[in-house]
């Protein structure tokens, strides 16, 4: 495997037949390779989003993120589409649904695709990941703590997102959780609850929480950035992946 | 976390946002993640022309304590200034 890679902005065939724009990178590979979507947190389509998306493909995936907020907001930047797409209710879940499904089957139509792909999110992407696992024939998902998943989120105002984990009984695919055990949203007790649940469903999962970390423990940019539970999390991803999308 | 808790509301007014002027008529209200302070959370104004378009917005991301400061201010600046001007109709 090299690190060489193409990314590129595309076009996706998402929800409602909607042509919506995503950040499609591929490794230079001739050898089949498995596909990750890469579901971004609600600030955004940002260049944090897309640098990650870049390491999925540095490190032998093909990786696409579509841009959740593109109807809302064609072309512009990601703070202000991130803004937009808030003061309209968010993305409807059978949006997203429909939006992640179109970038599987992106994934999986191009030639080096080995026709298996997973999701992952973070933060109210870690819901979405959650929610497409449970809605969408997938071979892997990774929820990186998704709060909302079982706990009601604030009522009022135009933001519209409800509970998913009655969904858990359809979960299509292994589940990977990674969680801070200092995060509240979602908290340890939370969590606790979907496992409980995923277990009583007998899916394939696994969950690990990180000591001395919150929310958002992976992000590079921001104070909750913990480089102990990020590291250790990205050695899961990389042996997660390596067991649902590569052999 | 995302809160997503998020008040919207109309507005009537002008603001300068990354291409100059523009008229005001909504705005959001929330507390969650910022774009660019050094903070997990922020209370977060946008003062939006969606009509416009998404870049006419100013964006402002505070800290609690300065955004009830601002708050105050507003409400002693309204309190203080002529009845006849300030009031909310």
């Amino acid at each position: 495997m090299t690190d060489s890679m193409r990314a590129e902005t595309v076009s996706v065939i998402g929800a409602g037949g909607d042509a919506i724009e995503a950040y499609l990178a591929q490794p230079l590979e001739t050898a089949p390779v498995g596909g990750v979507v890469v579901i971004h947190h609600m600030p955004g389509y940002d260049e944090k989003t897309k640098e990650i998306t870049r390491t999925f493909a540095a490190h032998g995936y093909l990786a696409i993120c579509p841009n959740l907020y593109w109807r809302e907001a064609p072309g512009a930047s990601p703070d202000d589409a991130a803004a937009t797409a808030r003061a309209q209710g968010g993305v409807p879940d059978d949006r997203l649904v429909g939006d992640v499904g179109g970038a599987v089957r992106h994934l999986k139509s191009l030639g080096s695709s080995k026709q298996k792909v997973a999701t992952i999110g973070y933060c109210s992407g870690g819901r979405q990941s959650f929610l497409a696992a449970c809605s969408l024939e997938l071979d892997a998902a990774v929820d990186c703590y998704g709060a909302f998943v079982l706990a009601p989120a604030p009522e009022g105002g135009p933001m519209k997102v409800t509970p998913v984990g009655h969904l858990a009984k359809d979960l299509s695919c292994p589940l990977l959780g990674l969680f801070g055990a200092e995060d509240q949203f979602p908290a340890p007790a939370e969590v606790a609850e979907l496992e409980k649940i995923l277990t009583e469903e007998e899916k394939t999962f696994e969950f690990h929480s990180f000591e001395g970390a919150g929310h958002a423990f992976f992000a590079t940019n921001r104070p909750s950035y913990r480089p102990e539970a990020a590291n250790e999390g990205w050695a899961l991803i990389w042996d997660f992946f390596g067991r649902y999308l590569a052999g | 976390m995302c809160t997503y808790q998020t008040v919207s509301l109309a507005l009537e007014g002008s603001g300068k946002g990354a291409e100059g002027w523009f008229t005001v008529t909504d705005g959001s209200v929330y507390f969650d993640h910022p774009v660019h302070a050094r903070a997990e959370h922020t209370l977060n104004i946008d003062l939006l022309n969606p009509g416009r378009g998404p870049s006419s917005r100013v964006a402002v991301e505070l800290n609690p304590a300065s955004a009830r400061a601002l708050a105050e201010a507003i409400l002693e600046t309204l309190d203080g200034g002529p009845a006849a001007l300030t009031a909310k109709t």
